[in-house]
């Protein structure tokens, strides 16, 4: 039976590359020196390390805990010790560091205790809390936390589950090996992803350049006996892959951007991730590897099961880097980022280390102005007009490159691949992105600070009034005294606490911040602040003088009453 | 260093306005053929002009000139400007109007991609109104040899009115109107006698009409090249038709028949080459549709009622003007906030 | 000639008509001036424009009683918006209010802290917390870098740090590729 598919608008035919790293089967990775694993791998918050420096710790062992509630935890790729818990840099254009967790491998690659679970006898919640704690994240390129997307909609049931194995980037190979040679246990990985989701019906995506793949995941259906999980072929175009594209070809839905797929009835998930809940579930084993297409400049273009920290250039030294080599790219040629050294880990978000070079990814011409000529319209899958959000954003007019839907852009670059004029439209779309959220979290904390503002102005006010208005009452009160009971006894004024003077309140208060200074000072004397060594004569003076103030201070401290 | 996407289509647009000036190719050949190689030399006069033009506002504007110049957009306006003004335009018309539309209409409001209106349009509008004489003096086909051409191009002959006459439309237009009027010598004839004269050939005037299928031919093929869409051809000469016909319908005797609209003047010129230039027509599916059934209807009301020969290039203005809004208007409903 | 002259004019009226019912259409309500102008400033209520916080400062500017150059942590970009809402020249940040500094935060050595509340009363919009006597903290999130809680610390030890980039925060760069003179 064939099933009918649907289009999605745009989309692109970058050469795919892909073959050359087909040839051979996946390899393994002998083991680094040094992993490196940065504790924010996926979205969401920032996992608290839970290891020191010095620990010993085993394969698999927690080393960040997950934190809030969209986090995911990150695990030892290898046993070995932590040399160190600390900044280092991430695998991300910016440069920045993150912190990280730096493993010496012992050699062992010993396992620790590891719990594997009944994915059918086991409550919902607790299932998600397990695969949480196993740090599963989509594979994709995502890096979503997949526990939380596996609940069902509303309705506690789905329509469809979605099984992205299109891959439509140029030079990526990685889900193909792995539908090829792992097939069977992803396919487990899927039956329990429908269980979770008590989806009606899974159809595979795959794009139709990758025969291969097709038949080695039909022949692992056949083989399981599964029924309504369906192996579909999809035409090669970009970006067929990407979640929305996907869905849209195999079911005729459009997910709009900032809605929940599962309101329309179908979720979506890599074959990667599959399988790492297959590898979760029946072996109890968390994401501490993957499979990572090297590819470019390289002489043997390879995929390898790369443990998750393995600095990148150990990776491509297997497959033999050219010498003219200039950069990894971290993804495929379309939404790929650059990295920004070559000793960066490889994380979680990992798929392929493109290796570049000037020949093979030469610098675009120079930008021309745009001609509208609509090519770039043409060519959107998410049916945008590229060139009007390219105007405004760059005129930095950010209200208005919203108006034109701004933030429906996938940046998958398929508009700046076509654009005659070379313009780098991406770019463009990525910088407002990034002004617009920026200024929504200053318009956010400046709204706050003017609450917060407002709020103490008022309660300022408020207090100065309510002491008003008790000094009001008092000296009324003590008037009425003095005029019933006639002449005032000393007794009487002692005993009622007459309100005392203003002045000797702050006294008592100031004797009191001095006392207190003077144990600071004794303190700050304690740690020898730096910044009175070698001091010019009258600075020296100056300080004398104020230290002789100071020491002045606890005297007069003394001399009044309430001290 | 850039960012992604680090691989790229091969195009530019230098390659866009190369296949838009070979377009052009069958066209200027049927023109050759018909009405000699004075064309040619008006081409010639047309892009050194514009070239010299853009070059000189370059170096004002301090951007590089080896990078525009090349791009051939210029270049494309030159063509345009020559095969929309007479064949036998003295030379300093030609090249005042392609500097007008190079350094005023393009270079003025910020060079390439920046103009609202059509430079090649804006200047005929403004060479007509300044020298509506010279503007509308067109040899027949096979009138003159290539030598008087040359003599009128370059200013040695100037008696036009004896060798030259209107474009056909403007021909059919006064004979229809003074077929209309009783003391006419031409009184009472219907349409398809007027156009019995020599000027005048299957449907629209002898020869131009061929130049008309070359400029469809050319303009084909660069909806195959996707350099251009449907959208615009086919709404202009849709509703060019349907106006042409609903009045001629009315009363054949008084009005042009559709399908000698088509084939006449600048009609297909404007479906296939001007209408469709990026930068100052509708960029949206439906606008485009609406851009250009306005243009056919603005141009079928200027040919019928106006006074110029042409209603193309007004037409094209005067959509440009409402372009910003009919874009804005028309933008498609993007990815999953479509109505099913 | 006179009915292609009506027709021209006709067109033209047509045309007129259109935009000018396009520009009524899409015009947009404005809420009070002050209002605008405050939400231009940015609400670190530090009184270098010599007024006691912003929104005073936003209500003397929309009095026509203040220049609009008078907000650093505003700064340039600050001016250019309220020349834009206002129709006034651009006029570089007035220096006897101060220079343009990179946003940063206040921070207590906690070591040195000696519990006075002298800051908390200083602080503009409660961004420290603490009590008498006790160690007091600022909450970075909420403080706005307006530095008024340094002068009045008696053991000075409230120091601005300037706020680094995260991975949270980083920005795409404006994409600079000019086209040089060739
Ligand atoms: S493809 Fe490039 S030149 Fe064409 S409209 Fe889009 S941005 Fe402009
Ligand atoms: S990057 Fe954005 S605007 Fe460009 S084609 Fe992709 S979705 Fe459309
Ligand atoms: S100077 Fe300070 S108080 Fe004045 S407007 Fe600017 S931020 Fe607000
Ligand atoms: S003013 Fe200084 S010493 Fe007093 S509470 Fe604040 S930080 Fe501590």
């Amino acid at each position: 039976m064939l099933r009918k598919l649907f289009k999605f608008h745009g989309g692109v035919k970058p050469q795919t590359n892909k073959t050359q790293s087909t040839t051979a089967a996946i390899a393994a990775v002998p083991l680094p020196d040094r992993l490196v694993i940065p504790l924010h791998q996926a979205v969401g918050g920032h996992p608290r390390p839970l290891v020191q420096p010095g620990e010993h710790v085993l394969k698999g062992q927690r080393i960040g805990g997950a934190d809030g509630n969209l986090s995911s935890a990150v695990h030892a790729s290898t046993s070995g010790i932590v040399r160190d818990v600390a900044q280092a840099v991430m695998p991300h254009t910016s440069g920045l560091t993150t912190l990280s967790v730096i493993i010496e491998p012992d050699g062992e690659d010993r396992w620790c205790e590891l719990e594997k679970v009944n994915y059918r006898s086991t409550p919902p919640d607790e299932l998600r809390d397990f695969l949480r704690d196993a740090g599963v994240v989509g594979l994709g390129g995502a890096v979503f936390p997949s526990y939380a997307k596996l609940k069902p909609g509303k309705e506690g049931k789905l329509k469809t589950l979605v099984i992205n194995g299109a891959e439509c980037e140029p030079f990526i190979t990685c889900d193909d090996m792995l539908m090829r040679e792992r097939a069977s246990d992803m396919l487990k990985g899927i039956v329990a992803m429908r269980y979770m989701l008590q989806a009606e019906e899974v159809l595979i995506g795959i794009e139709d350049n990758k025969p291969e793949a097709v038949a080695s995941v039909q022949a692992a259906i056949r083989a399981s006996g599964e029924t309504g999980i369906e192996a579909v072929a999809i035409p090669t175009r970009y970006p067929a892959g990407g979640a929305k594209q996907l869905i849209r070809v195999l079911t005729g839905i459009e997910v709009p951007h900032g809605r929940r797929s599962t309101d329309f009835g179908v979720q979506c998930f890599n074959v990667g991730t599959a399988f790492s809940i297959f590898e979760a579930l029946e072996h109890g084993r968390p994401l501490i590897s993957r499979l990572v297409t090297v590819a470019g400049n390289v002489t043997a273009p390879r995929n390898y099961d790369v443990l998750i920290g393995t600095p990148m250039d150990h990776l491509v030294r297997l497959a033999g880097p050219r010498p003219d080599t200039d950069r990894y790219i971290m993804g495929g040629p379309m939404m790929g980022v650059r990295m920004p050294g070559f000793d960066v880990p490889v994380v979680k978000a990992t798929n392929c280390v493109l290796v570049g070079s000037p020949a093979l990814f030469p610098a675009p011409p120079p930008e021309m102005p745009c001609i509208r000529c609509g090519e770039c319209a043409k060519a959107c899958p998410a049916d945008l007009a590229p060139f009007e959000m390219y105007w405004f954003s760059r005129s930095k007019n950010f209200g208005k490159a919203q108006e034109y839907h701004l933030f429906d852009c996938i940046e998958c670059g398929c508009c700046s691949f076509v654009c005659p004029s070379h313009i780098p439209l991406v770019d463009y779309f990525r910088f407002s992105k990034s002004e617009i959220w920026s200024r929504e979290r200053e318009k956010e904390s400046s709204d706050g600070a003017r609450d917060r503002f407002e709020f103490k102005n008022f309660r300022q006010e408020r207090e100065k009034q309510e002491k008003a208005e008790k000094l009001a009452a008092k000296a009324a009160a003590t008037r009425e005294k003095v005029a019933t009971e006639g002449a005032a006894t000393p007794a009487a004024a002692d005993g009622e606490a007459a309100p005392k003077p203003k002045p000797s309140a702050t006294d008592a208060k100031r004797a009191l911040i001095e006392a207190a200074m003077e144990k600071a000072r004794q303190q700050k004397a304690q740690v020898a602040p730096k910044n009175t060594d070698h001091l010019a004569p009258d600075v020296e003076a100056d300080i004398a003088a104020i230290d002789a103030r100071r020491n002045a201070a606890p005297a007069r401290a003394a001399d009044t009453p309430d001290a | 260093m850039n960012n992604s996407p680090f691989v790229r289509k091969a195009a530019s647009v230098q390659s866009v306005m190369l296949q838009v000036l070979l377009a052009l190719v069958p066209a200027i050949a049927a023109y050759v053929w018909f009405f000699g190689a004075g064309i040619l030399v008006q081409l010639a006069i047309a892009s050194a002009a514009a070239l010299a033009g853009e070059a000189a506002m370059l170096a004002i504007r301090g951007k590089p000139k080896a990078l525009f110049l090349t791009d051939l957009s210029a270049v494309v306006t030159a063509w345009l400007i020559a095969l929309t003004f007479p064949p036998i335009a003295p030379w300093w018309l030609t090249v005042t109007g392609t500097l007008l539309a190079v350094v005023v209409v393009k270079q003025l409001y910020g060079g390439l991609g920046q103009n609202p209106f059509n430079p090649a349009m804006a200047a005929f509008c403004l060479m007509i109104v300044a020298y509506p004489a010279l503007m509308s003096q067109w040899p027949a086909a096979g009138q003159l040899d290539f030598k008087t051409q040359l003599d009128l191009i370059f200013g040695g002959l100037r008696q036009v009115d004896a060798i030259t006459g209107a474009t056909p439309l403007d021909a059919l237009r006064t004979a229809l109107r003074s077929a209309a009027s009783p003391d006419s010598q031409l009184h009472g004839l219907r349409t398809n006698q007027l156009m019995d004269g020599p000027a005048f050939g299957l449907l629209g005037g002898k020869g131009s009409e061929w130049i008309a299928l070359g400029y469809l031919v050319g303009g084909l093929w660069l909806i195959r090249q996707r350099i251009i869409t449907w959208h615009i051809p086919a709404a202009f000469c849709g509703a060019l038709f349907a106006s042409a016909l609903l009045l001629w319908g009315m009363r054949p005797d008084a009005f042009a028949s559709p399908l000698f609209h088509l084939a006449s003047g600048g009609a297909m010129l404007g479906a296939f080459f001007i209408l469709t230039d990026p930068v100052s027509g509708a960029t949206t599916p439906r606008g485009k549709l609406l851009f250009a059934a306005g243009a056919a209807i603005f141009t079928y009301v200027i040919r019928s009622f106006g006074a110029f020969p042409d209603g193309v290039a007004f037409a094209t203005l005067l959509m440009n003007i409402l372009v910003p809004l009919i874009d804005m208007k028309t933008q498609a409903p993007v990815f999953g906030h479509k109505k099913d | 000639m006179i009915t292609a002259l009506l027709v021209m004019t006709g067109i033209a009226l047509v045309l007129g008509a259109v935009l000018g019912f396009a520009s009524i259409k899409f015009k947009v309500e404005g809420d009070p001036l002050v209002e605008k102008i405050d939400a231009i400033l940015p609400q670190t209520q530090c009184g270098q424009c010599g007024f006691p916080g912003c929104r005073p400062y936003a209500t003397a500017i929309a009095d026509g009683e203040a220049e609009i150059n008078q907000c650093p942590p505003g700064g340039e970009e600050g001016i250019r918006k309220l020349a834009d809402l206002l129709g006034r020249e651009f006029k570089p940040l007035s220096e006897e209010h101060g220079v343009e500094k990179p946003k940063s935060v206040a921070v207590i050595d906690e070591a040195t802290c000696i519990g006075c509340t002298l800051c908390i009363q200083a602080c503009p919009v409660d961004a420290i917390v603490g009590a008498a006597k006790q160690l007091h903290t600022i909450v970075a999130a909420e403080c706005t870098g307006c530095e008024l809680c340094l002068a009045p610390c008696p053991v000075d030890c409230i120091t601005m740090e300037a706020i680094t980039e995260t991975v949270d925060t980083w920005k795409w760069r404006y994409p600079v590729v000019e086209i040089k003179a060739a």
